[in-house]
């Protein structure tokens, strides 16, 4: 047994973290949240010359086929450092769900331009209010052709392409819904940026008018290639989120060292430590949560929807609370524009969302462990 | 990242678990996987003698104190090792409380200060469970604060004379040995007056009285000290370097605590997965599912922090103070989980007669035990504050008392 990274992972996280140090600092995540450009182009161009977009894509798609472990301590970083780019959109996302159902047409064409930093995509869930279900989605296909809103949609306002998820039945039943791969410069497909709590990320809503679309994956399998997807993506993003809560924890703690007040640091005072330490807590067991969400992920092991489910609401829980406090360690300050307390707070609230609520995945959690208790 | 046993490691089991097979005390089984926090006891039998025999069979076919050199009666075995054959010994775990103190943090304090007359003479015993022996830390004076103790040790030539008052010492009424840290120089600040010994339990002038618990059981006693005569060979380190020696011994205690504790998660899923309430099974309710949830990744959580550990002890590192985080979160998850589960039970959640109560019983004895895990082996608050400067760095509280001789910090008279 060896429950930890392998010392090239780890390598590969210092790199990763101190590229992102450097392009990717406090200023850049600004820049986008203060509305001079919708994401970091340079950072994203970056992204790919270091081969951080490809890392999960295998070589002959153009990828470096490192795999997902790898991705998994990227992803941590890329959640550390707020990165103000479309990467788990079009990773985690839109790139998953090519290399489960894409035909081989689609992965030649699709997946090296996403290695490239050439292509942005994303999935096209939600329409309106709620959590991922099949019920849930309205949005109508017929003769390859989309009707419908979809929103919100995650980049969908810069994405080169969506898969979307489309009704293509009334039997009440998961395989009404089938997928589309649509490229956003298709006639009959508009996307509008929409406000959001985290503006380093954008959302948007996308209406479609008769827009032609392909298939991704079956008639009727759309479901069942989201699930999976979101089960993919949950790990990977808890692994942002865990980035992020450690982030959070640290900034609470140099703070707490530096700042003084009744003639002494405040980290001295045991209600700042205790809050720190729960902090930490809470920390640590998401991280354990998630290494084994990883170790699901990468080796498609049954256990996966369960560790998937574990990981995103310990991960998610992990960085709100660590979000919320460093901002309460800071006291005042950490209620103004200028320091950067906000943005960790922003990002950790709006994650805790995007993939379906934290009812939604504690729901989920319960349900897949009555099923393996029960078999 | 694997959990994946090497092909040595895999030999090791199969071994474990083929032993445990051929020897496991059986009869008990049924009764000890129904035990859980505060209700380890057997009905028609005293667990101590089951345990004490279940230890002696271990010890025969070499399955004790696994990571102990095998001149001091272990196995010479691997942390790995160690956590396998604790993933295979199950419910017969349950056996094993008596001699933990011993294993975790007696019997490594020895090894480390103890002569090597003294490690030859007692450790096997130790491992053996012939010698049971306990931690005389805690005092009235000195719980969480355990270097503002009080008993005395006065040198008499070659011996010393000991007087004072331990307390919460778990296992002294059938303790044979007990680690015992005194103050031998209270005009010194309090941390570097300290000395440790060891003693004979049954010796002249130790004398043993239970406490009746909030829980209503008896585990652990006050032990009373009346000019105790104890030889210098039974120094554990330099005199005056007692809170050095008891550094050791803590470090030891998160090591054996951690990889198998008890959050009542496994209790309180299953009993909501089969509770029928009036708006049907327990488990299909909302608000449950929620709590459920929560307390599922509180649990997976630790359990993977400890594989995190055992993987990191493998490497070579040291256990460090990031271990505390079992305790604090298992203890308040005992709590909870107990007082949730009585509330789903409704009005007859207050019976607790195991032949009448609901789930025979075991949330009621979960909750009126688990303050005690909040507590024992450094409180909630103490942990944090461990967390708080030993790992995140934090200053450490301002001691007024740091400097001060010991005989001149202000006590109020008590």
């Amino acid at each position: 047994m060896n429950f930890d990274f392998s010392d090239e992972q780890k390598q590969l996280r210092d790199t990763a973290r101190k590229f992102l140090a450097e392009k990717c600092p406090p200023k850049a995540v600004r820049a986008v949240i203060e509305g001079s450009a919708p994401y970091d182009r340079e950072l994203w161009k970056g992204l790919a010359e270091m081969g951080f977009l490809g890392v999960a894509i295998p070589e002959s798609y153009g990828g470096t086929g490192a795999g997902h472990l790898e991705l998994c301590v990227i992803a941590e970083e890329m959640g550390r450092a707020l990165a103000p780019v479309p990467f788990s959109s079009t990773v985690y996302l839109a790139a998953e769900a090519l290399l489960i159902a894409g035909s081989e047409a689609q992965k030649q064409k699709w997946l090296p331009l996403i290695a490239s930093g050439e292509a942005i995509g994303t999935l096209a869930l939600f329409e309106g209010r709620g959590n991922p279900s099949p019920q849930s989605i309205k949005l109508a296909a017929s003769n390859g052709a989309l009707d419908g809103t979809k929103k919100p949609v995650p980049d969908a306002a810069i994405a080169d392409f969506a898969v979307v998820a489309a009704r293509t039945g009334s039997s009440g039943r998961d395989t009404d819904i089938s997928l589309f791969l649509v490229d956003m410069k298709a006639d009959g497909v508009a996307a509008k940026a929409l406000g959001n709590i985290d503006p380093s990320h954008g959302q948007a809503e996308i209406v479609f008018k008769n827009c032609k679309a392909e298939p991704l994956g079956s008639a009727g399998e759309g479901w069942s290639i989201v699930a999976q997807v979101l089960d993919r993506a949950a790990v990977l993003l808890a692994f942002e989120q865990v980035g992020g809560a450690d982030r959070a924890l640290e900034m609470g703690r140099d703070y707490a060292l530096d700042r003084i007040a009744f003639g002494r640091p405040i980290g001295s005072f045991q209600a700042i430590k205790h809050m720190l330490a729960d902090m930490y807590v809470s920390a640590t067991l998401a991280r354990s949560n998630c290494y084994y969400g990883a170790w699901a992920l990468s080796t498609n092991a049954g256990e996966l929807p369960e560790a998937a489910a574990a990981a995103r609401i310990s991960a998610t829980q992990a960085f709100q609370h660590c979000a919320k406090n460093n901002i309460q360690v800071h006291g005042g300050m950490g209620f103004t524009w200028e320091f950067d307390c906000h943005l960790y707070y922003r990002r950790a609230n709006a994650t805790a969302l995007s993939l379906g609520s934290l009812s939604y995945w504690e729901d989920a959690l319960i349900d897949r462990m009555r099923k393996r208790n029960a078999a | 990242m694997n959990f994946d046993d090497s092909p040595q490691e895999a030999a090791f089991r199969a071994e474990a678990r083929a032993w445990i097979e051929a020897n496991a005390p059986k009869e008990f089984e049924a009764e000890l996987s129904k035990a859980s926090l505060g209700r380890i006891r057997l009905q028609k039998h005293d667990i101590v003698e089951v345990a004490k025999a279940w230890q002696k069979k271990k010890a025969e076919g070499g399955w004790v104190c696994l990571n102990w050199p095998k001149e001091y009666g272990g196995r010479g075995a691997s942390a790995v090792e160690r956590v396998i054959w604790q993933q295979e010994e199950g419910v017969y775990f349950k056996l094993t409380s008596p001699f933990q103190i011993g294993e975790g943090m007696c019997g490594p304090t020895l090894m480390a200060f103890g002569s090597e007359a003294d490690k030859r003479r007692y450790l096997p015993r130790i491992a053996s469970g012939d010698e049971i022996w306990c931690q005389l830390f805690s005092e009235p004076a000195g719980g969480s604060d355990v270097a503002g103790l009080r008993t005395r040790a006065e040198r008499d030539g070659d011996h010393w004379i000991i007087n004072g008052q331990k307390i919460w010492t778990s296992g002294a009424h059938y303790a044979d040995y007990g680690l015992l840290i005194t103050r031998t120089d209270p005009a010194v600040p309090k941390h570097k007056g300290l000395t440790m010994f060891f003693i004979d339990m049954k010796s002249a002038g130790v004398e043993v009285r239970p406490i009746k618990q909030a829980n209503g059981m008896q585990e652990f006693n006050e032990v009373f000290f009346t000019n105790l005569r104890i030889p210098d060979s039974q120094r554990l380190g330099a005199v005056g370097d007692g809170w050095n020696v008891s550094l050791t011994t803590l470090m030891n205690e998160r090591m054996s605590i951690g990889a198998r504790l008890a959050t009542g998660f496994n209790e309180i899923f299953e009993f909501c997965c089969n509770l029928v309430t009036e708006h049907g099974l327990a488990i299909d309710d909302r608000a449950t599912r929620s709590k459920l949830a929560q307390w599922a990744v509180k649990n997976s959580g630790l359990k993977y922090t400890s594989m995190r550990t055992v993987s990191a002890l493998s490497r070579g590192d040291r256990p460090g103070p990031e271990n505390s985080i079992g305790k604090l979160v298992s203890g308040a998850m005992l709590q909870d989980i107990a007082a949730y589960a009585m509330d789903l039970q409704g009005a007859s959640g207050m019976l607790n007669d195991p032949a009448t109560a609901e789930a025979a019983g075991q949330f009621q004895a979960m909750l009126l035990s688990s303050p005690s895990v909040r507590i024992a082996g450094g409180t909630d608050e103490i942990l944090r504050n461990i967390i708080a400067e030993r790992v995140l760095g934090l200053p450490g509280d301002i001691r007024v008392d740091k400097d001060v001789p010991f005989n001149q910090i202000p006590t109020r008279g008590r």
